[in-house]
């Protein structure tokens, strides 16, 4: 099969044996799990239940603002195991920000008791919009690290292509690797799912990076089976696993960030994305545990966890073994575009592929960073063809309008140009901050315009509120004087009509 | 003879294209003060000393106001009006300026349902009757304050929008 190049990129050092080699764990139930309401791009959901409620295992928690989640950019929450419910409260949750959000606390009983669930006899017989209702009620969102609602990305007409991404680009993550070599039945058969729902798609092609060589084994295996899927190797470059980059090098075809790819025809999903699917349909089963990548010098035996959500970090490193040497620092996601948490108290959630834990000897000091010296290294690596140095300026500079016209919004945040910047510039920071500021600035704009209206509006309504009340007024005083009219001419009447009478009186 | 003949007849031609042109092609209302309008924040605070944001910006358009008036908008505000209209930019007027967002909460125990804030409310955000409790849509509050010293038992407070992962924006770095 013919490959294409993307521009740019990088040859990382993987790091990936340390915990590539050992089976996945499974973690063990912990007693509390903390399950944050929002896990995913897009709506929060709404608790369903209240403290003091017994839960099962599998049973729904938080649900999306609405009856049916299919319909909306949200996914419902579920309990991941069996328990009470202890609190429902604010709690500290991964994120960059560091801040709290609400989260359901469960003390779990150890008995792990699922709800009852419902799988689907026969795929095939049901409609795409059954199938994807399933998705939608199973919580599955795209664990490749982004959490966008799988239902919504896979509600999509005429699509040609269906990607599979079992690339893995960033070092030291291994869970797809791990993943593909051990369940490699239950990603062609989700793969198999997710074509069917997208009305058959012409391709379906699985790429895996050529240092996963294992997993491109076990998946050829296991693809004998079906002659419609390909699997593929592609070369081992960072970021080749970022969805536009996959599909350029697979297609050849570069898509820009104002357009999506199913509007040409191709789908990307993650290979634990395609698992899920498969188990939601075939079990029934929501999503409720993923596996996760426990790694780094700061824990004795790194390896991968199929783990439940809203286990706490802290258990999770405890089930490696910690090193002497203490831990350091940690990062959630890849080293490239994961970021540090100030301690270990936080719960696994459903977009969380990595842990890197590292003691003192693994880090390494960032310089302090220096002016650019114009070198254009960091053009030179960029996946998606900006020019970093231009945006960097205009950004540190706070000019919003230029940095858009250099198309900051087509930055993916892979964090090459930081990477090879010989003045250690924190450029991606830069990026960040301009594109949250630009976007802040867009809702206010929004705010304003219905502001706006509804002034308007007001003003409309307090004039005709006056004129209509003017309107009533005269309308009365008419009705007043005619009636005044009536009864003096009544009156005219009367005594005339008693002068008359008075008069033919006297005439008798 | 023949050439200021020529120049007056061409001159008419003009004259007349000119005229019919300007009827033709009449522009309603004033276009500056649209750009102008949609620069400002929209929240009809008053705080500029004009009825609200339109007659603010048909007072700059005119030349009556200076560019430095809303709080609201804040200096990034005053920078768009400056580079919109290139005229020089000058510090805002006002010395406290909140920059964190807020909106009014009615105490609803206190209320008494006198309805003189929703009389004053510039953008129908507060709910309610004569004599029955009201309440503010936070959604669409723009925080303007007018409300507050109508209220007579003081049961209106600006509270500060909480700040959540959602609202939370990358910061500068340092």
């Amino acid at each position: 099969m013919k490959l294409w190049q993307f521009h740019g990129g990088l040859k990382l050092d993987g790091h990936k044996s340390l915990s590539s080699e050992s089976q996945i764990r499974r973690a063990n139930i912990p007693d509390f799990l903390v399950l944050p309401l929002l896990q995913h791009i897009g709506e929060p959901t709404e608790t369903v239940v209240e403290v003091g409620d017994k839960v099962l295992k599998g049973q729904v928690i938080g649900h999306c603002r609405g009856k049916d989640c299919s319909l909306l950019m949200s996914t419902p929450i579920h309990a991941s195991s069996s328990g009470t419910v202890v609190a429902i409260e604010d709690r500290p949750v991964p994120h960059p920000s560091g801040l709290t959000a609400p989260c359901v606390v469960i003390e779990t009983d150890g008995e792990d008791k699922w709800i009852e669930c419902t799988p689907v006899a026969d795929y095939s017989t049901l409609s795409p919009t059954q199938l994807l209702y399933h998705i939608a009620k199973a919580g599955i969102v795209g664990l490749g690290g982004a959490g966008f609602p799988a239902h919504i990305k896979l509600n999509s007409k005429s699509i040609e292509t269906l990607i599979i991404n079992g690339a893995e680009c960033e070092p030291y993550i291994t869970c797809d690797d791990r993943l593909m070599r051990e369940y490699p039945d239950d990603i062609i058969a989700g793969a198999q799912i997710i074509r069917h729902i997208l009305g058959g798609t012409q391709r379906c092609i699985i790429a895996i990076e050529d240092n996963k060589p294992a997993a491109y084994q076990a998946l050829l295996k296991a693809a004998a089976k079906d002659q419609d899927i390909e699997v593929v190797l592609v070369p081992t470059r960072y970021p080749t696993g970022g969805e536009r980059q996959l599909i350029q090098v697979l297609t050849g075809q570069e898509i820009g960030r104002s357009e999506l790819p199913a509007k040409r025809g191709i789908v990307v999903h993650n290979v634990k994305t395609t698992r899920a699917v498969y188990r939601a349909i075939q079990y029934g089963r929501p999503l409720i545990s993923r596996i996760v990548t426990v790694t780094g010098t700061g824990v004795e035996k790194p390896q991968n966890f199929e783990v439940r959500f809203g286990t706490l970090m802290h258990s999770l490193i405890d089930q490696c073994g910690r090193n002497k040497a203490g831990i350091e620092r940690l990062i959630m996601g890849g080293p490239m575009m994961g970021f540090a948490l100030p301690n270990e108290e936080f719960p696994i959630i459903k977009t969380t592929n990595c842990l890197i834990v590292s003691s003192a000897e693994e880090i390494e000091e960032i310089p302090k960073p220096m002016p650019c010296i114009r070198c254009g290294a960091c053009a030179q690596v960029c996946p998606v063809n900006l020019l970093p140095q231009q945006l960097y300026w205009h950004a540190k500079a706070k000019d919003f309008q230029k940095v858009q016209d250099y198309h900051i919004f087509d930055c993916i945040d892979c964090g090459c140009c930081a990477y090879v910047c010989p003045s250690h510039i924190p450029l991606v920071s830069y990026y960040r901050y301009a594109k949250a500021e630009i976007r802040a600035i867009e809702q206010e704009h929004k705010q304003a315009e219905l502001a706006k209206k509804r002034h308007e509006f007001r003003i409309f309504r307090l004039q005709r509120d006056k004129k209509e009340r003017r309107e009533k007024l005269q309308k009365m005083k008419a009705a007043s004087n005619a009636s005044k009219e009536a009864a003096i001419k009544a009156a005219l009447e009367r005594t005339k009509a008693k002068k008359e009478q008075g008069s033919s009186n006297e005439q008798k | 003879m023949t050439a200021i003949g020529l120049l007056a007849g061409l001159a008419l031609i003009f004259g007349l294209l000119l005229g019919y042109a300007s009827v033709r092609f009449k522009v309603e209302g004033d276009p500056i003060v649209d750009k102008i309008d949609a620069v400002l924040p929209q929240q009809q605070c008053g705080k500029c000393g004009y009825p609200g944001c339109r007659p603010y910006a048909e007072a700059i358009a005119n030349g009556e106001a200076e560019i430095n008036l809303c709080p609201p908008g804040g200096e990034v505000g005053m920078l768009a009006l400056a580079k919109l209209l290139d005229r020089e930019p000058k510090p805002l007027n006002v010395e406290n300026i909140e920059p964190a967002k807020k909106v009014a909460v009615i105490d609803e125990k206190t209320c008494i349902g006198c309805t003189l804030c929703i009389q004053a409310c510039p953008v129908d955000a507060i709910l309610g009757g004569p004599k029955l409790m009201h309440t503010v849509i936070a959604q669409e509050c723009t925080g303007c304050e007018l409300c507050v010293a109508p209220c007579p038992v003081d049961c209106i407070k600006m509270v500060p929008l909480p700040h959540t992962i959602t609202t939370w924006k990358w910061p500068y770095p340092n």
